[in-house]
């Protein structure tokens, strides 16, 4: 089963990479618009060999890792506040809802006011956007805990920490998980899009200035990197996932 | 000695209507030290909601509840309580399930761990104290639950339905397995078992207390089962004294059931 999923992937990509670049060889599309699959193969080549990739690639994956870190962090933290307090959850729940509903593009230039052209005005944009994520799931899920289980370990003598660490957070991590591969995505928008606003270094600056220039195959390219970074990341965290929530079966 | 005792344990609950509805009335009837007291009624008749009185879970709107002669106040730390639903931590493996009570009070995880093993192994699930309760079956992890309620060592055991979830054989083994724990302990424990089930109620218990039907459940009778122990259930339930009491208590029974039923009906 494993295998031949795996091979259907590789069909698809294949067969869709092919096509892309059969419709220019044809000139049905022009590649001025969409560029090519070799020609972006062979500026994602050069970039790797003249060492520019690593340098920007290191930038963008520093910012958009410290942004789901932080973020993630505030997030589960308010999270449990919120689902242990109903007051708290009460009051603050407008006001949550008025800053999530803040598109996070408008912000951008204000956290390049604030924290300048370097890696914290990202940082800034990708905590923003992992915040909600995680802080919402991490309400869910304690909210989500099962009242028999908390019943049955207190009976068994659990103080109010010990609930929280032997069944809040076991109880939550389902949720949490689930979020986090949704916030690596958002942690990685963060980070370009604040850099594509504003910056001197990372992938974001690299599609922009390709943009200023018309240049689709480094557009293409660099957007090509940003997904591979992304699946590789994701991968990882999947793991840690199956180990972690191994009692899932 | 008095093991717990309910002083005119009254329990209201407000209905989404903006009515108060009283589960229990007036309940008041106490339990010695070492007996086993099995509580019957219909369903519906707040049985549940008194184990969880005695629990200290939910407080009682009039009276009290005095355990070991003091009043209880917040969750009774002298009991512990057996859930009808699955109340195992599925993110533990067996092992720390069973353990919990003990690592909860600050025991090192060696000396907990080899505890639970002991009582894993006096419970028969030595092989699986790696295995995650989704990995075991419903007796297995209702066995795992006894478990987890005895190795921490109190004197009262609560007990709402645990077995009602189970099929019919199943059932009747963990009973047995209950008895011997319960026969074979050296200073014996209070059991509170709830039951909509007579015929588990007279085969287990010392004392039968009959609750009547809902609203305002109370005490309407309580026999005493007069069967020698230790028991033998598979054969238990044809012998003449038990059949004479299962009459005697289920005239009283049916009564509350049929009225619970009309109660429901009216409802519909």
């Amino acid at each position: 089963m494993r295998r031949s999923v795996l091979a259907a992937q590789v069909v698809v990509g294949v067969a869709a990479l092919a096509l892309w670049q059969g419709l220019v060889a044809l000139h049905v599309i022009d590649p001025f618009f969409v560029s090519q699959p070799s020609e972006i193969a062979r500026r994602i080549a050069s970039w790797v060999r003249n060492g520019s990739l690593w340098a920007h690639l290191a930038v963008t994956v520093e910012e958009a890792l410290l942004g789901l870190v932080v973020g993630a962090a505030i997030g589960i933290a308010l999270g449990f506040v919120f689902a242990r307090s109903p007051f708290v959850a009460r009051v603050f729940d407008p006001y949550i809802k008025m800053l999530n509903a803040i598109p996070r593009v408008v912000l951008a230039p204000l956290f390049l006011l604030w924290f300048g052209l370097g890696i914290w005005s990202k940082v800034a944009l990708a905590v923003t956007l992992v915040f909600f994520v995680m802080f919402f799931s991490t309400y869910q899920g304690v909210r989500d805990a099962s009242q028999v289980i908390i019943d049955n370990v207190r009976m068994l003598g659990a103080t109010e920490r010990q609930l929280v660490r032997h069944v809040l957070v076991p109880s939550a991590l389902t949720w949490i998980f689930s979020s986090l591969h949704t916030s690596l995505g958002f942690a990685m928008v963060g980070a370009v899009v604040g850099e594509y606003l504003g910056s001197t270094r990372g992938l974001g600056y690299v599609i922009s200035q390709a943009e200023g220039t018309f240049d689709t195959t480094g557009v293409f390219a660099g957007m090509t990197i940003l997904a591979i970074v992304v699946v590789i990341v994701s991968a990882g965290v999947a793991r840690l996932e199956r180990w972690l929530l191994r009692w899932k079966m | 000695m008095t093991a717990i005792e309910f002083a005119g344990v009254c329990r209201d609950f407000n209905t989404p209507e903006g009515a108060t509805y009283r589960a229990l009335d007036d309940i008041t009837f106490r339990v010695d030290a070492g007996a086993f007291v099995a509580i019957v009624g219909p369903s519906g008749c707040g049985k549940s909601t008194l184990l969880n009185i005695a629990a200290g879970l939910i407080t009682p709107s009039i009276g009290e509840v005095r355990v070991d002669g003091q009043p209880l106040t917040g969750l009774n730390r002298r009991a512990t309580y057996m859930f009808q639903q699955d109340a195992l931590l599925p993110w533990k493996n067996v092992r720390d399930n069973v353990a919990l009570g003990l690592t909860l009070a600050g025991a090192a995880s060696r000396e907990a761990h080899a505890r639970a093993d002991a009582w894993l192994d006096r419970v028969g699930l030595a092989a699986f104290a790696a295995h995650y309760p989704a990995q075991l079956s419903g007796g297995m992890r209702k066995r795992v639950a006894m478990a987890q309620n005895w190795i921490i060592d109190r004197g009262l055991l609560l007990m709402d339905e645990p077995f009602s979830a189970l099929d019919v054989h199943t059932r009747q083994r963990m009973e047995t397995e209950l008895l011997s724990l319960w026969e074979g302990a050296g200073a014996r424990r209070t059991v509170l078992f709830v039951t909509h089930d007579l015929d588990e109620a007279i085969a287990l218990a010392d004392d039968v207390v009959v609750l009547s039907a809902g609203p305002a459940s109370r005490v309407v009778a309580r026999h005493r089962v007069t069967l020698e122990r230790p028991r033998d259930l598979m054969e238990l339930r044809t012998t003449p004294a038990y059949i004479d009491l299962y009459r005697a208590l289920w005239v009283v029974l049916r009564e509350e059931v049929v009225k619970s039923q009309r109660a429901e009906a009216r409802r519909a």
